[in-house]
């Protein structure tokens, strides 16, 4: 402990914080019960728990700590035209259960709609110091602004519903800590993806994570979403960011936040969350930011993940013999030679979207990319804003207009290409350069090859038909 | 939930590392609003091709491991979405039991909630039953109150589990009914946080 505060209480990081405020009952050899502020709810992972609550004639306890809406499933082309029956039903059985439990709903028709991820920040449900979950793994989005947030399975979705509550085994904190900062046009998704990269799919399991240091701090709102988004492609439930100024000013005037003397109050409560100088962590790992390049995935977890002006690696290059089968297994998939390199590499597809980057500074970044130039003849463009609000606003500012006249699809919003569960499918064998979080096989269609990469870098593939540095390419264009 | 105490099975070998959720299930699949039937989907896209047809590579399309019920795998399996859809499908499909090294946590709890018993042991272990399974036909016996794993030829490990889902895997537990029995705590706690936070 640093001299002169032995006298002060144990420094303790926000997990800690959150965690003590909202243990509603202990026992020995039991997990805590923990008090869930708020749930989020789309319409994929609620249909068995509300017919779970239903056969027990359950009710749900806060439908007021209940937001719900529809994105994964959504068309977002000809918004009512579902061709697949059973997507249909699934919709239509989320508004029925929003109906018969009093849960409110942004259904496809309104306004709020949106991904689950884009909205609960929108409407500033999302808060500092709330317990969030919602039956969906990228819930640790939610985390960018010092909640507690991580996904659940449908069982506890449904036992959120009935009791407000989950038992939970307190998570080890882990401090992954970016030290100084990123270089010019490098962003928080290359920031992250590296991250992963260099630490694997799993460094996170059983940890929550606290993103700390220089370049984490510099992060707007939007792109400290980015980063805890992915934090479960490291096998951590939950990754959050002590709140700051930053915080509060993405907050002020929002829907559900404070105003006036309450959200000064507010603020006061969310700084004393911050993480104490000289917490101490279960773990900690250290990257130097300005190592960090654009990034691009080149096989099927996004840990196989190397910098734009890398190669794609051998076989002989993994540490066992497990590793080197894997390789094997990922270039197959992928098409891809050992060693070529990335930027040799044609794209068929780009998809601007997903809960990962599909906000307005997103769409911003990627527009300044297009702008006056043209998606190579080959390549099939889209861009699918994250909710309405974002839809409307890039409208506003004429973002639409600079990607349609550049040859983009200008979409509703919805989930889409990130998982292809409505029509927006890549063909078997195709390539997409992405902005969502997973390249797992089969994520964006069947035999489908996905690339993760930033906004920007996506927007330059679309123009060159292959990727490229979009860091020469904004000062020089090719 | 059917309590899980004892089982005994065939088991299937699939030797791969970061199996996710969405190769246990695609998305595809996911639109179905009943908790049945998921079985059929089971790893889709490794077990049938674009038509539909079974893969004659894929291991578990060998009729040697027709009625498998204790699936072996490697290491982060079930990483990915949380989709509880993996579980059920798993389930259905006839798995009681998971071995891997490693597990992701959010798919670890699903399996748990649905009555599958998951079970970590050492890679080398993990390994010499792959080893084992993949010669077919080989049983063995998972005991979850004594915590070990066993066949008939000697092999035996033991593994950990959390005492509190070990004790509802046990006895089948309805979760949310343990929890309505402190609803006195969870009234006082929303009282108390109303008073103090702005929430
Ligand atoms: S955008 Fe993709 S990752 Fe995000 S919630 Fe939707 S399906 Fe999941």
């Amino acid at each position: 402990m640093p001299k002169g505060v032995t006298h002060m209480a144990t420094p303790k990081t926000i997990i800690d914080k959150i965690w003590e405020q909202h243990v509603v009952h202990q026992e020995e050899n039991k997990p805590d019960l923990l008090y869930i502020d708020l749930q989020l709810v789309h319409e994929v992972t609620s249909p068995q728990a509300f017919e779970g609550l239903r056969m027990k004639g359950r009710s749900v306890r806060r439908p007021d700590r209940t937001f719900a809406t529809m994105d994964h499933n959504v068309p977002t082309v000809a918004r009512h035209i579902i061709n697949d029956p059973v997507s249909k039903k699934q919709m239509e059985t989320l508004q029925k259960n929003c109906e018969e439990f009093n849960v409110p709903l942004a259904d496809i028709d309104h306004p709020d709609q949106g991904i689950v991820h884009v909205i609960g920040p929108e409407l500033g449900l999302t808060q500092p110091g709330k317990t969030i979950v919602c039956g969906d793994s990228h819930t640790s989005t939610h985390g960018a602004f010092g909640a507690l947030a991580f996904g659940i399975g449908t069982s506890e979705v449904e036992h959120v519903l009935a009791t407000q509550t989950l038992w939970q085994a307190r998570p080890k904190s882990m401090n992954v800590k970016v030290n100084g900062q990123l270089n010019p046009a490098v962003t928080a998704k290359d920031l992250i993806l590296a991250i992963i990269a260099k630490f694997g799919v799993k460094f996170g399991t059983g940890y929550v994570v606290e993103y700390t240091g220089e370049a984490i701090r510099n992060l707007t709102m939007e792109e400290r979403m980015t980063v805890c988004n992915m934090s479960i492609e490291a096998g951590a439930r939950a990754g959050l960011i002590s709140p700051d100024a930053t915080t509060f000013d993405y907050l002020k005037g929002r829907r559900h936040v404070p105003e006036g003397e309450a959200f000064e109050k507010a603020v006061d409560y969310w700084s004393s969350l911050a993480s104490d100088e000289g917490a101490a962590y279960d773990a900690t790992v250290e990257i130097a930011a300005d190592e960090v390049e654009p990034q691009v995935t080149w096989g099927t977890n996004p840990s196989m993940c190397i910098p734009v002006s890398g190669h794609v690696p051998a076989p002989e290059d993994g540490h066992s013999a497990a590793d080197k089968e894997e390789i094997e297994r990922a270039l197959e998939y992928m098409g891809l030679e050992a060693n070529q390199p990335i930027s040799s590499v044609t794209v068929d597809h780009v998809f601007i979207g997903s809960c990962t980057n599909s906000r307005l500074s997103d769409l911003r970044r990627a527009a300044k990319v297009v702008e006056g130039k043209k998606v190579h003849p080959s390549v099939k463009a889209m861009v699918v804003p994250g909710s309405q609000t974002v839809k409307k606003a890039a409208e506003a500012e004429g973002l639409d207009k600079t990607f349609t006249d550049a040859g983009f699809e200008w979409r509703e919003a919805g989930c889409s290409m990130c998982l292809a569960m409505n029509d927006d499918i890549v063909p078997p064998g195709e390539r997409c350069a992405s902005t969502s979080n997973r390249n797992f096989e089969g994520r964006q269609g069947n035999e489908a090859r996905t690339h993760l990469v930033a906004p920007e870098m996506a927007a330059a593939a679309a123009v060159e038909g292959r990727f490229v540095d979009v860091r020469s390419y904004l000062t020089a264009p090719v | 939930m059917e309590p899980v105490k004892h089982h005994t099975g065939l088991v299937y070998p699939l030797n791969r590392s970061n199996i996710d959720t969405d190769q246990i299930i695609p998305k595809q699949f996911l639109k179905r609003i009943e908790r049945q039937g998921f079985g059929q989907f089971l790893f889709y896209n490794w077990r049938y091709d674009n038509e539909g047809n079974p893969k004659q590579n894929f291991s578990l399309n060998d009729p040697a491991y027709e009625g498998a019920s204790i699936l072996v795998a490697g290491e982060n399996f079930g990483c990915g979405s949380s989709r509880e859809h993996a579980p059920w499908a798993l389930q259905d499909f006839g798995f009681k039991v998971i071995i891997a090294p490693s597990f992701a946590d959010i798919f670890y709890n699903n399996c748990v909630k649905n009555g599958i018993l998951p079970v970590q042991l050492p890679e080398e272990q993990t390994s010499e039953l792959v080893k084992k399974a993949e010669s077919g036909n080989y049983n063995l016996s998972a005991d979850l109150k004594n915590q070990v794993v066993y066949d008939d030829t000697g092999f035996e490990a033991s593994f950990e589990i959390v005492n509190y889902l070990k004790e509802m895997l046990l006895n089948g537990w309805d979760e949310i009914a343990v929890t309505l029995t402190h609803q006195d705590k969870i009234d006082a706690f929303e009282q108390a946080q109303e008073k103090t936070t702005s929430i």
